[in-house]
């Protein structure tokens, strides 16, 4: 099953890169079409993180992961290049759990 | 385009790969903390190799979700490579077995470096050279995060789980710059985080792709209708 889904959203994936430079611009080239292409990957960025940060399970919860997230807030508000803002977030999390372990 | 000009192309091209490359050692180690072999962490990385996509179905899988929730969260993130390959098919010029092969290599990286220069000639030279280094390192390094994610026991001790909300805060980041993304954003998360306890793990994220198609379906005048393609 895992398999499954890797070897075709992969496959659904590369298709999707070739279809964009494969079919006639105007098929697509809608603004109804580009409003909600532009759209779909905010949405789905915002709720991966909610999600990433704050759900344990089937219930939320706020933990080390939520100062990570505020820390990669305060990076990026600095203009951090990306790897830092990762780095920086996995750090605080990490330190955080050695001073408060289980959280 | 000079060759002057070619060689400043093909170096911002390899740092871009370099950069972006590197922040494949995450995504490696991430994969295999969600419980993913090295292998099918591997094989994510080649043929699916788009980053936020991959990122998504490993998220889903570690918070619990069905595979198949996974595939579909990383095929909607991947509909912006479409939109990318529109805007570049024109640009590039690319015919025969040059465009499926070039398709592979359709991501932010290659399209920022390639979308913004005035001939095909350097179009393609900051494409290609950004979007074969990105390749190669980003699969390289998936391997090494891989490994060393295996060997070094639970994820969490290194804070790894709040990486990848910080990976996805850094992604979506420069969007928030638009008005109407920040309520979007705002919404999606709201809704998302309301579904995580009455539905299965993967399905609030679906769930908010759903708000994203109202969202656009509902808000005609938003669209500058006057903008020339």
């Amino acid at each position: 099953m895992i398999w499954a889904c890797i070897i075709g959203a992969g496959i659904g994936c590369y298709l999707l890169k070739l279809a964009g430079m494969s079919i006639p611009a105007r098929v697509l080239e809608r603004p109804l079409v580009e409003r909600i292409a532009d759209l779909i990957p905010v949405a789905l960025l915002a709720a991966l993180i909610a999600v990433q940060v704050f759900a344990s399970g089937s219930h939320l919860t706020i933990d080390a992961r939520a100062a990570g997230l505020g820390v990669a807030v305060i990076a990026l508000l600095l203009r951090a290049p990306f790897l830092v803002v990762v780095f920086a977030a996995a750090l605080t999390a990490a330190l955080l759990r050695v001073v408060f372990p289980g959280w | 385009m000079t060759p002057a000009e070619r060689r400043a192309i093909v170096r911002d091209g390899l740092g871009v790969g370099l950069a972006t490359g590197l922040y494949g050692v995450s995504f490696g180690a991430v994969s295999v903390a969600a419980g993913l072999s090295v292998l099918q962490t591997c094989v994510l990385s080649l043929v699916m190799f788009t980053g936020a996509s991959q990122f998504a179905f490993v998220g889903v899988i570690a918070a619990g979700g069905a595979p198949v929730s996974g595939a579909v969260t990383a095929l909607l993130l991947g509909t912006r490579n479409t939109l990318y390959g529109l805007k570049l098919a024109p640009l590039l010029q690319f015919h025969g077995w040059r465009r499926p092969a070039a398709a592979q290599v359709v991501i932010d990286e290659s399209t920022a470096m390639a979308i913004t220069r005035d001939s095909t000639a350097a179009a393609r030279t900051g494409f290609v050279s950004t979007g074969v280094a990105v390749f190669c390192l980003w699969n390289l390094f998936t391997f090494v995060g891989a490994i060393a994610g295996n060997l070094i026991g639970d994820p969490r001790t290194y804070g790894l789980d709040a990486a990848v909300g910080a990976a996805f805060l850094a992604l979506l980041w420069p969007r928030l710059a638009d008005r109407r993304n920040r309520v979007i954003a705002a919404c999606a998360a709201g809704i998302a985080l309301v579904s995580v306890p009455l539905t299965s793990a993967g399905v609030p994220v679906l769930v908010a792709g759903g708000v994203a198609l109202l969202a656009g379906v509902l808000t005609p005048t938003a669209v500058d209708e006057t903008e020339i393609p």
